[in-house]
């Protein structure tokens, strides 16, 4: 067989799951779409176990820890997106944005209106 | 003790008690007077023992020389000619009269300490300047004579009037100091010495190539120390300053610096006939212009200062001509009389409240509240009119002498024009003078009016400094038959003709100012005028900062007085505004000087405001319009980060494909 | 191995082109659509639970890929963990987040587009850069020992990779805990 084929279907596949991570809205089909990544490195590790026939067969152990990482990163990963939706009643990746830079001008508008406020209770 | 250690002690004592006033002045007020009057009264002693061991003989000349400095080596050297000692003499003995007679007039000032020690340290310099017999010395202590007057004109800083006249008395000295520097370091390249014997050794043996723009370049800064046209404007302003200082500084010593520098370099300004053109002219236009100024002066001071003017205005007229016996024979006689005229000012303005001869004349008795200033002024006016037999008239006849000579030709290398000149203006000039010497007495002691306010008894020590000062100017005109001994030998007796023309040009002044006096006075009881100090009896100085301070408001100008009874206005007629006004000199550096600067540094701050400034702001507004462009990356939204970062990863794994193919 | 790889390299050439496929290609390629197909539905649907289900096929494929690689231990323990833990726990993660049922038009978010470059660009230059580099290369599966046995793998793993075999069993632990933790209620907290 012609190594070709699977290292080609590995990187569509993988390229296929770069997609998803990028443009799913859910945080669950981000995890989905992280699962076909590492998938599609599972498929190329186990291609070339086989082309190169390593004696310690490192391709296929690396594969099987893969997919036992992979298990335990889907725990955790299903374990905080519940904990999320828990705290703020949604999964969606791009709605969690507490990291934006609020623009300045806003924020001294406020402080303004404040120091309004507070002179016009003064007055 | 040598002639020569004694001759450097003079100038070194003041320059002590200075020091030692200032560090001790806050501390020990107790030691402040003492250490004001008697190191210059040591000085004043020293110098007149160095003046009878020196006896008129040959020129002493003493130097050192501290380390090399360069090309032309600068040495503390000392000159002693007859000339020297005699200046020097003077120096010491007005200045020992300004010191006596300050420690009553400002008796309460709680800036006295400062003063003194300034007036201490001014009087050091002076004697430097005469002393000198190198120009770089002779420069440290010319340009401290600048600042110690600044600091003393501005004495009253709480006046605006001191503090603008302190700045326009170091800014238009300055401005003659610039060219005199320049022309000191040419002089010293021509001569390749800074030392004064070498000079005129140079000048003699003609080593100088340019002695016209030497000696015209010299001439600025003579002319701005000793106020002739056109940098005399800051000395009438200066009398913002307190009028011990005025007498010193800007009557006795420190204006003659100008006079004696170019009557010790007199061969050097001799060697140009052009200099001695100018310099005669100079002298001309400041003799006739300050003239007809103190005519419509109304501050008794600003009188006295054009009069000052007008003074040096001979003694240039008399350097013009090539005669520096003349000319330093009216600087002494005139630094004794306008030293006593200045303080006897003092008193009056102390007496009267006000420093408005409007005021004054609208005031009776004052003559009697102040017998020995109205005694001892009333001699000092006529030595200033040059009424025989006073010390002012043999001086003054010395000048005149001098030009007539040179008029006749008589006069080797000096130009006939310069004598006749000199000659002309110096007879109009001296109708002049005695027309504002009898304003001035006419109106300040025969004054009709209600009584002065008798404020108990003058100080004794401003008195007695009166009378000191009224020997010289009684008497010195008799040493003419003795000083050609300490100077260059020539005659200094006066001539029957020019005697003749003076003497009845200064009646004729006289007699025409009493007429317009005796038709005005009447006036004067119709026109209320004048305004007096509110504090009468405290320190005199107090009348005077007052009088100075609210003279503007009271009379409407800084100069004149809006005063129907004022004989100088009368025979002035349309002359009198632009006379008063100084002919506008003022205005016209205003536009020449003033006006260009304030534009210049307007624009200076425009470019700063607009141009440097917009690049500032530019340099903070980029990276801020920057920020706010990568701000917009900053979405928190991970999957553009990542999607960022894979774009990223996808671009370089194929840049290193392509470099490890060699593409 | 790098001699084993130029003689295959080297007879390979002669002997396989691309227009005459052997029956296990033909198999794997026809497996491998149908498994990039799911994986396209995956990450392209509107109907969150048919990802999820679709996923199954995908991963499914993927096992039968490795038994065409002649690695069945692999094989199942895909079939095994993938299909059987990972997709039943994504489900219950879809149910726990109440995900709607049905189409939800705002599945994809705001980025995809960017997300479509950034794909297509990874694709076509890793697509480019593997068949530029293993053009030529030919696996020999028909081989004499067999790769992929669950008695190879049973004796290179406990015989070689015991170490990191054990090491991953403690991180499946930490993993499992740190699990509960993070979905753990806070009592106190949740009373409050």
């Amino acid at each position: 067989m012609h190594l070709v084929y699977p290292a080609v279907l590995a990187a569509l596949l993988f390229c296929t799951g770069l997609y998803g991570v990028l443009a799913r809205r859910n945080a669950i089909l981000v995890l989905m779409s992280v699962e076909l990544m590492l998938n599609a490195v599972n498929l190329n590790l186990v291609a070339f176990d086989v082309w190169l026939r390593d004696e310690l067969h490192a391709g296929q152990a690396l594969t099987l820890f893969t997919i036992a990482i992979a298990a335990a990163e889907i725990g955790i990963g299903l374990a905080i997106v519940l904990q999320v939706h828990r705290n703020r009643g949604t999964a969606d990746v791009d709605r969690l944005r507490d990291l934006r830079d609020d623009a300045p001008d806003a924020g001294s508008d406020t402080e303004r209106a404040d120091r309004e406020e507070k002179a016009e209770a003064a007055a | 003790m040598s002639t020569t250690t004694t001759a450097v002690l003079v100038p070194l004592l003041p320059f002590l008690g200075a020091v030692a006033g200032l560090l001790t002045g806050r501390r020990a007020p107790g030691f402040v007077r003492p250490l004001a009057v008697l190191p210059t009264l040591a000085a004043a002693v020293l110098a007149a023992v160095v003046a009878w061991r020196q006896g008129g003989g040959d020129a002493i000349d003493a130097a050192g020389r501290l380390t090399p400095t360069g090309s032309v080596p600068i040495d503390l050297a000392l000159h002693l000619d007859g000339f020297a000692v005699l200046v020097a003499l003077l120096v010491g003995v007005v200045a020992t009269c300004v010191q006596l007679y300050s420690t009553a007039y400002l008796r309460d000032d709680p800036r006295y300490p400062s003063y003194a020690a300034l007036v201490s340290l001014f009087t050091a310099a002076m004697l430097l300047v005469v002393y000198s017999g190198d120009l770089m010395v002779l420069l440290v202590g010319w340009e401290i004579m600048g600042i110690c007057s600044y600091f003393l004109v501005g004495h009253y800083w709480e006046t605006e009037a001191a503090r603008s006249a302190s700045l326009k008395a170091f800014l238009v000295t300055k401005l003659g100091d610039v060219p005199f520097l320049i022309g000191i370091l040419a002089l010293a390249a021509d001569a390749g010495t800074f030392r004064i014997n070498g000079i005129l050794t140079a000048v003699t043996s003609g080593g100088i190539d340019h002695p016209t723009l030497i000696a015209l370049l010299l001439l600025a800064g003579v002319a701005g120390k000793s106020a002739q046209f056109p940098l005399h404007t800051w000395l009438p302003d200066a009398m913002a300053g307190p009028t011990p200082v005025s007498a010193l500084i800007h009557a006795a010593t420190m204006v003659a610096a100008g006079v004696y520098f170019v009557a010790r370099l007199l061969p050097l300004f001799a060697a140009s006939t052009a200099a001695l053109v100018v310099l005669a002219v100079m002298a001309a236009v400041t003799m006739v212009g300050s003239g007809l100024a103190a005519l419509a002066q109304d501050d008794i001071k600003r009188v006295l200062a054009y009069s000052t003017v007008g003074q040096l205005g001979y003694m240039t007229g008399a350097l013009a001509v090539g005669d520096r016996d003349a000319a330093v024979f009216h600087l002494v006689s005139h630094g004794a009389f306008k030293a006593l005229l200045f303080l006897g000012a003092g008193v009056i303005i102390h007496a009267a409240g006000t420093n408005s001869l409007a005021a004054m004349a609208r005031t009776g008795g004052l003559a009697k509240r102040i017998p020995d200033a109205y005694w001892t002024m009333t001699v000092a006016l006529l030595a200033l009119a040059a009424i025989p037999p006073f010390s002012g008239f043999f001086s003054k006849e010395a000048v005149l002498g001098a030009a007539e000579h040179a008029a006749s030709g008589d006069a080797k290398g000096i130009p006939g024009a310069a004598g006749w000149l000199v000659l002309a203006a110096g007879l109009l000039t001296a109708l002049l003078t005695a027309a504002y010497a009898t304003r001035l007495w006419l109106m300040a002691f025969r004054g009709t009016g209600p009584e002065a306010a008798d404020h108990g008894k003058q100080p004794a020590a401003m008195n007695t400094v009166l009378w000191i000062l009224f020997v010289p100017t009684l008497a010195l005109g008799l040493a003419a038959w003795k000083l050609p001994d300490w100077f260059d030998g020539g005659s200094l007796t006066p001539t029957l003709t020019t005697s003749v023309l003076s003497t009845g040009c200064a009646l004729a002044g006289a007699i025409v100012m009493y007429a317009a006096w005796r038709r005005t006075a009447a006036l004067a009881a119709r026109t209320p005028l004048g305004a007096v100090a509110a504090d009468p009896d405290a320190a005199p100085y107090v009348s005077e900062e007052e009088s100075i301070a609210t003279h503007e408001a009271a009379y409407g100008d800084i100069a004149a007085a809006p005063d129907p009874a004022d004989p100088g206005r009368a025979l002035l007629g349309p002359l009198h505004r632009h006379a008063a006004a100084g002919f506008h000199l003022d205005a016209v550096y205003s536009a020449l000087f003033v006006r260009p600067t304030r534009a210049a540094a307007r624009l200076a701050r425009f470019l700063d405001r607009e141009v440097v400034e917009t690049y500032v702001r530019g340099t903070a507004g980029a990276p801020r319009l920057l920020g706010e462009a990568v701000r917009r990356a900053q979405t928190g939204n991970v999957q553009t980060y990542l999607s960022a970062l894979f774009a990223g990863a996808v671009v370089l794994a194929v840049a290193a494909v392509l470099v490890a193919n060699g593409a | 191995m790098t001699g084993t790889g130029t003689a295959t390299l080297a007879a390979s050439t002669a002997a396989h082109g691309f227009l005459s496929p052997t029956g296990v290609e033909i198999v794997f390629l026809l497996v491998g659509l149908v498994t990039l197909g799911a994986a396209v539905v995956t990450v392209t649907t509107k109907q969150l639970v048919h990802a999820a289900l679709w996923l199954v096929v995908a991963l499914g494929g993927l096992a039968v890929e490795y038994l065409l690689l002649t690695a069945e231990f692999i094989a199942w323990v895909q079939v095994l963990i993938y299909v059987g833990s990972v997709v039943v726990l994504l489900l219950f993660g879809l149910m726990l987040t109440k995900a709607p049922i049905g189409r939800s038009p705002d599945a994809d978010s705001g980025n995809r587009w960017a997300a479509l470059g950034v794909a297509v660009a990874a694709a076509a230059a890793l697509v480019w850069v593997v068949a530029d580099a293993f053009r030529t290369t030919w696996i020999g599966l028909d081989g004499d020992a067999p790769q992929g046995t669950t008695k190879v793998s049973g004796e290179i793993l406990f015989r070689h990779w015991v170490l990191p075999f054990e090491a991953l069993s403690v991180l499946l632990l930490a993993a499992l805990v740190g699990a509960i933790v993070l979905s753990r209620k806070r009592g106190k907290e949740e009373k409050r």
